[in-house]
């Protein structure tokens, strides 16, 4: 296995084999096996703590793997750092500027220290600030720039050095909803006009589904699921969400057993007092209207969500995280 | 934001010279660094603060090196009483800088790394095409760099004045005296330094390293003379009818202790070097004053007088910031 080296394939820009990072007893990224496409946008999706930023920096050279390997264009950052952070523009989560320098000084420090010459460093700046709309305040103290600004000055700041490859950690964070629409069709527009590879993790599936060709679900150090948001679906189709709620009462506790006992329950949760979302292998929504009846409850509301994008992030992070013990097995 | 084109079509060809030239990392931090500390308000603030005390004890050694300086013609180096006299109480200016200096060594080290971490700068900066040591290689150079200016600024401003008071300048021997004087206040400045970068690396906060760093200095400077006074009368006591040896021993041994604090070498070495006619870093009893020769020392005798001095402060110097280098290169870049 090991014998497959990346860099006879040039259409991976990024690739992970059985990269792993312990800090102590806990492992934060447990033998990850990912290939990212020359070309594609591919969103890392997963709870905070799930160990995206960790699996960043071993990508790009930041941190050290404990075992495995990690590849940026068949380069490994370990041996090649400075070959790597060359070509990988890196945009951090929750991105941080000197303060007392306005924001022309600081992208002329990036761009310094990616040697740009200092007329191609100038004219790229006044480019790229007038790309992400910031030309007005170009010297101004980023100390004045607000959330958003901020947002936009690093991914400025991330594209100076002309990367091939755009590594966005939790992008969409704190910004507003127009924010994160415009954001996201720039990083469309770099894809589709400059054929930029772009890795982007966030926690929110629904903000960045529409913009990813594929997506990684990571859950706990692992992936959890890859594919297209179609893909994921289908491997979806034989897990059913139903979210119920009843009015409280005594009925409502001899509730639970009854739809403990309904065939195709996998497990369900409480949501509030008399409220539970129960995930099936199949479609029992007259068998729980049934069981309703039976217990003599009066329906509060009643929902069949399906294998929908919701039901790919809730199976997925509430299947595996750590609050298992409020879920009620079946 | 309305991207259509990202990149600008015209300047793409930079490929084929694209691995090469990306030596020399630490320079643009340093370049950036150094650039900070000189427009900073704290630059300024200590340059005024330790140029102001330089002109003080200046002029309150100058009166009476005019006085004396007509009956005593042949006594060498009159100038250079200029940084050693201390009459009327205002201390010597090698001695102010004893005290001023490790503020100015604070001042330019103690946020160094977790400035980088509060700012939430230092994993942009990382991920530049620049190793990972050239950090703090380059800022550390940069705090030389302004520390040496700092100094030189200082030294300008006191060696002007002093020659408006007294109406000569420095002889040739002076001029390089004080040179060597420079060198090593700028090596103990850089132990400061050292030490305020080892504990910008080691806490979160830059004002917890600013408040450790200072009480470091403190520790030495106020209670140095305590500790170490407290050390020889325990091991060596001297009662009303000791003897000249037991009287020595626990002098001796004070001494020594004191030499732990980077400001008793300091002193000791620039003493030496500031003063041609001193002919001891150690001890003075009277029967060595009257033994010795009334003579002058070469500036290659002084060295050599305080040669170990200089080289236990840039010991220092070296082991501190080996502390700072190799904790910076384990830390985690989140942390």
């Amino acid at each position: 296995m090991p014998a497959r080296t990346a860099k006879s394939n040039h259409a991976v820009a990024l690739e992970a084999f059985d990269l792993t990072k312990r800090y102590g007893d806990r492992t934060a990224v447990d033998t990850l096996t990912l290939q990212i496409r020359r070309g594609e946008i591919f969103g890392l999706l997963g709870p905070n703590g799930a160990g995206k930023t960790t699996t960043i920096l071993m990508m790009l050279g930041l941190t050290e793997p404990s075992s495995g390997t990690a590849r940026v264009d068949g380069l490994d950052p370990r041996r090649d750092p400075l070959a790597v952070k060359r070509r990988v523009g890196y945009l951090p989560d929750d991105v941080g500027f000197y303060d007392d320098l306005t924001a022309r000084d600081n992208l002329e420090y990036t761009a310094r220290l990616n040697r740009l010459a200092e007329a191609d460093a100038k004219e790229r700046i006044e480019f790229l600030m007038d790309q992400v709309g910031l030309s007005s305040v170009i010297d101004r103290r980023v100390r004045t720039f607000s959330r958003g600004m901020r947002q936009r000055l690093g991914l400025a700041d991330a594209l100076i050095k002309r990367p091939s490859i755009l590594i966005l950690d939790e992008p969409t964070v704190n910004i507003d909803p127009e924010g994160v629409r415009e954001l996201l069709r720039f990083v469309s527009d770099l894809r589709d006009l400059e054929g930029m590879t772009v890795l982007l993790s966030s926690h929110l599936l629904h903000q960045v589904e529409q913009v990813c060709d594929r997506i990684g679900i990571f859950v706990s150090g692992r992936l959890a699921g890859i594919g297209t948001v179609a893909e994921l679906a289908r491997k979806l189709q034989e897990s059913w969400v139903f979210e119920i709620g009843v009015d409280p009462g005594p009925e409502a506790a001899a509730l639970t057993d009854r739809i403990r006992t309904i065939e195709g329950v996998r497990y369900f949760e409480p949501d509030g007092p008399a409220r539970w979302t129960i995930n099936t292998t199949r479609d029992v929504h007259t068998e729980l209207l049934h069981a309703v009846a039976e217990a003599g409850c009066t329906i509060a509301h009643f929902v069949r969500r399906g294998a929908d994008l919701d039901a790919i992030y809730h199976r997925y992070f509430t299947g595996s995280t750590d609050d298992g013990d409020r879920r009620i097995p079946a | 934001m309305t991207a259509t084109v990202v990149s600008q079509p015209e300047t793409r060809s930079r490929e084929p010279e694209a691995t090469p030239r990306l030596r020399g990392g630490w320079r643009i931090v340093a370049r950036k660094e150094f650039a900070d500390h000189i427009h900073s308000v704290r630059f300024i603030i200590l340059v005024v603060l330790v140029a102001l005390a330089g002109l003080a004890s200046v002029h309150s050694a100058s009166g009476p090196i005019r006085d004396a300086a007509g009956a005593a013609t042949d006594v060498p180096s009159i100038f250079l009483y200029l940084f050693t006299l201390a009459p009327e109480r205002v201390p010597a200016f090698h001695e102010f800088l004893a005290t001023l200096g490790p503020l100015l060594g604070i001042a330019f080290g103690f946020d160094a790394v977790n400035g980088e971490r509060s700012q939430r700068t230092l994993p942009r900066l990382v991920a530049q095409p620049i190793h990972r040591d050239e950090v703090i290689n380059g800022k550390f150079v940069a705090g030389l760099g302004a520390i040496a200016l700092a100094l030189a600024a200082v030294m300008a401003v006191v060696v002007s004045y002093g020659m408006l008071r007294l109406g000569v300048g420095p002889t040739t021997s002076d001029a390089v005296r004080m040179v060597a004087f420079f060198a090593v206040a700028i090596v103990y400045v850089a132990l400061w330094l050292a030490l305020a970068t080892v504990l910008s690396v080691l806490t979160r906060r830059a004002a917890t390293a600013a408040l450790a760093s200072i009480a470091v200095w403190l520790v030495f400077t106020l209670f140095g003379g305590l500790i170490a006074g407290l050390v020889a009368d325990t091991v060596h006591p001297v009662h009303s009818a000791a003897t000249t040896e037991e009287v020595l021993a626990n002098a001796r041994l004070e001494l020594n202790v004191r030499r732990i604090s980077p400001s008793q070498l300091y002193q000791e070495a620039t003493g030496v070097l500031l003063n041609p006619s001193r002919q001891t870093t150690g001890l003075v009893v009277e029967d060595t004053t009257s033994q010795a020769l009334p003579s002058t020392l070469s500036l290659s005798e002084s060295l050599v007088l305080a040669w170990w001095q200089v080289s236990a402060l840039v010991g220092g110097v070296v082991v501190l910031f080996a502390v700072a280098y190799a904790s910076f290169m384990r830390q985690e870049v989140r942390a």
